[in-house]
């Protein structure tokens, strides 16, 4: 009987669409016959012109911001989902980096001897893992983001750098939160921070365009090779090894610290630490780095440009 | 007059790794199965080791007016999505131009980027950001967006907890509310209830007729007639026609059925070693033909190979319509047949009756294979064969197509005035 009732309630509706064709011819013939608004004048010149090949070295920036709106709907989307989906929500933020430095304090401080100069071990833990954390996350969510938006990717057209761009900036929304907890640790362990803490952003800066040129590249490489997926969450661990993460940099010895400076992130994650501790900074340290990540972001940019006019028909 | 779209030798050729076919993202995302039958020919003239080039355009040329609604027909494989790709920037032509003088909003799917955590009202602002609506814009609209969809009551749950009408519903609302100067649609008409399909026809004729130009792609050739003032056929990555839309699509279904070549396998291409699929052909009026007319019954032909015999084989077909649902599935069980029975090897042909009158008009694709019952999986062979099942001309008026459902089939009514004993017992009587 049920099945019945649905089936008649389900008839009528058959000939609607037959209808809605009819009205639909009644109005535009309505419409052509009288009251058409004009069309609009046309530019001279075309909106858009589309051609084969992609022009320029990089993706066209200008677009880019054109389309910043849409930039920041992704990030607050990743944001938002990140949170929903989560029962201890942004308290994971503070988690991740709190848990490396536990293990890292017990581990390394305690058991194999590191030590920081002039500053307690956690804390110089904590702050160089809050950065690393940072770039960690931006650089594995943004060398996944364009496969996983592979959907939007064949459907729609916006600028793609959005997309591992986007990825990048919704990291900082967790650092933001992670580094608050600094407050309290610099408080706890009596250290004061000093004239030198206007540079942090300087240095968050820095590992952000890193991550973004990192990012632009492997997201690229990860369309055309789905090998990246794997060996990125590797690779990154055994970057943060080469990042005075867990030791200063001088620990290498003199000899061979200038080879942990041709890593950006070694001068970065140095240069936040000095900065926040209220240390001398190594200027020319911090100019290799942020010279060496320029031209990452550059390369990751020219990179990401060459291959994003095949991402629809190869993703 | 200038034009608002100018589309210039427009040609796209597409690379198939030799790899492709075996593997299975990268083939089904390159051109979806749409390709399936050109590909097999590309094949078939090339051999099958090289590397397979397909050119799914072909020096496309044509322009079109301010404020003029184009329909783009032609069968499943012809090019059509690869060309609105194209206008909507989504992927670069190979070789030739196109030049637009005004802003693109292209709708090749509703619902893009929709995220089932996020609610409604979130969703509305992260869709219309998407199809390339700014915020203010999206706020403007929002309230008529709401109504539109009649989603009021929910506009705060997760959109993973709506029905999928809601969903469709609300998906089609944000992009009919994008009001771009020139809009692109691909099929989005397909979804829906009757009454809201009605609503978004209405709306598309709205949007065609307050001077904004739109590019129609739809199988439903009565939406292309009702809605488009030129139409313009391709075939094969070409345009061989372009005229009024009554006058294009009567070609198109004409042409359909003359331009037909049955699709040959030459080499192993399912899974499976102990069968072997040599050729699906779909057959009508005892001729080979790739668009067969739903009022007729037509068959589906299988040759093939059966190498090793196996005890207990039974041959089936999955048919698919073109927006992957199944349709019906079918095997040589539904002859009496001993299960326990051996099929001998050999090269064998079946041919499979489907009455007239029960498919609608669309694209389908078949599956063929062979499984043990309840054991194993013996051969697959997916999209063995594509066919676009036509209605006549003549019948475009009516309104068989338009049911709602999978199928369309023609039933007998039965009908006679009940006897007043009847009525009173509410029994049957002959």
């Amino acid at each position: 009987m049920d099945v019945n009732t649905n089936e008649r309630a389900s008839a009528p509706e058959a000939t609607t669409t037959a209808d809605a064709q009819q009205g639909l011819r009644r109005e535009v013939e309505r419409v052509r016959s009288g009251s058409v608004t004009d069309a609009p004048t046309l530019p001279r010149e075309p909106r858009v012109r589309v051609r084969p090949g992609g022009a320029g070295l990089t993706p066209d920036l200008k677009e880019v911001w054109a389309y910043r709106e849409l930039l920041y709907f992704f990030v607050w989307r990743d944001v938002k989902v990140r949170y929903k989906q989560t029962a201890l929500g942004a308290a994971w933020a503070l988690i991740q980096p709190l848990a490396t430095m536990l293990v890292f304090t017990l581990f390394f401080g305690k058991v194999a001897g590191a030590s920081a100069p002039n500053v307690p071990y956690p804390l110089f833990a904590y702050a160089g893992l809050v950065l690393w954390t940072f770039f960690a996350n931006a650089v594995s969510n943004s060398g996944n983001s364009l496969v996983s938006s592979a959907n939007l990717l064949t459907k729609v057209y916006f600028p793609r750098a959005i997309i591992p761009a986007s990825a990048v900036a919704a990291g900082l929304f967790d650092f933001v939160i992670a580094s608050a907890l600094l407050v309290p640790l610099l408080l706890w362990y009596g250290v004061a921070p000093g004239r030198t803490i206007v540079f942090a952003p300087l240095f968050v800066l820095l590992a952000t365009l890193c991550a973004l040129g990192v990012g632009m590249w492997t997201s690229a490489l990860n369309v055309k090779y789905r090998d990246v997926r794997y060996v990125l969450p590797f690779a990154v661990q055994v970057w943060m090894f080469a990042s005075s993460v867990i030791v200063p940099s001088s620990f290498a010895g003199a000899r061979w610290r200038w080879l942990l400076m041709l890593n950006p992130l070694t001068g970065i994650i140095e240069g936040f630490r000095a900065s926040v501790f209220g240390q001398t900074l190594d200027w020319p340290s911090v100019a290799i780095s942020a010279l060496i990540t320029l031209a990452l972001l550059f390369a990751g940019l020219a990179y990401f440009h060459r291959m994003e006019e095949n991402f629809a028909d190869v993703v | 007059m200038q034009p608002i779209i100018s589309v210039r030798d427009v040609s796209k050729q597409y690379r198939l790794g030799a790899a492709g076919m075996n593997y299975p993202t990268l083939r089904a995302s390159i051109m979806g199965m749409a390709t399936a039958p050109l590909r097999m020919l590309t094949r078939r003239r090339n051999g099958s080791a090289q590397r397979e080039m397909l050119w799914a355009l072909r020096d496309v040329t044509f322009d079109v007016r301010a404020g003029e609604a184009l329909g783009i027909v032609g069968r499943n494989g012809a090019g059509k999505s690869t060309l609105l790709k194209i206008l909507s920037r989504i992927t670069k032509p190979t070789s030739g131009g196109v030049d637009l003088y005004g802003r693109v909003g292209s709708l090749l799917e509703v619902g893009t980027g929709f995220h089932p955590e996020l609610t409604g009202r979130e969703n509305i602002y992260l869709n219309g950001a998407i199809l390339g609506m700014r915020r203010l814009e999206i706020a403007r609209k929002f309230d008529e967006i709401v109504a539109f969809a009649e989603v009021e009551k929910f506009l705060d749950t997760p959109v993973k907890f709506y029905s999928s009408g809601m969903y469709v519903r609300l998906a089609f609302a944000v992009a009919a509310h994008l009001e771009p100067e020139i809009l692109i649609v691909d099929e989005v008409l397909s979804v829906g209830d009757a009454a809201f399909q009605k609503k978004c026809l209405g709306k598309m004729s709205e949007v065609a007729h307050t001077g904004r130009t739109v590019l129609f792609v739809s199988h439903d050739l009565n939406a292309v007639n009702s809605l488009c003032e030129r139409a313009i056929l391709l075939h094969d990555g070409a345009v061989v026609l372009e005229g009024a839309p009554r006058d294009v699509t009567a070609h198109y279904l004409d042409r359909a059925n003359k331009l037909y070549t049955p699709v040959t396998w030459f080499t192993h291409a399912g899974i499976g070693e102990e069968v072997r699929l040599v050729a699906a052909t779909s057959v009508q009026r005892g001729e080979a033909t790739g668009a067969v007319s739903c009022r007729e019954p037509f068959s589906i032909a299988l040759d093939y190979e059966i190498r090793e015999s196996v005890r207990g084989l039974r041959l089936f077909i999955i048919v698919r319509n073109a927006r992957g649902e199944i349709v019906f599935m079918t095997s040589d069980y539904d002859e009496p047949t001993d299960a326990t029975l051996t099929r001998e090897a050999g090269l064998f042909t079946s041919r499979i009756l489907v009455p007239g009158e029960l498919l609608k008009a669309g694209g389908y694709y078949v599956t063929f294979g062979a499984d043990v019952k309840n054991e194993r999986i013996v051969y697959t062979a997916d999209d063995a064969l594509y066919f676009d099942v036509f209605d006549t001309v003549e019948d475009l008026q009516g309104d068989r197509h338009n049911r709602v459902g999978i199928i369309a089939p023609v039933l007998r009514w039965e009908t006679a005035r009940a006897s007043v004993e009847t009525q009173r017992d509410g029994r049957e009587t002959t």
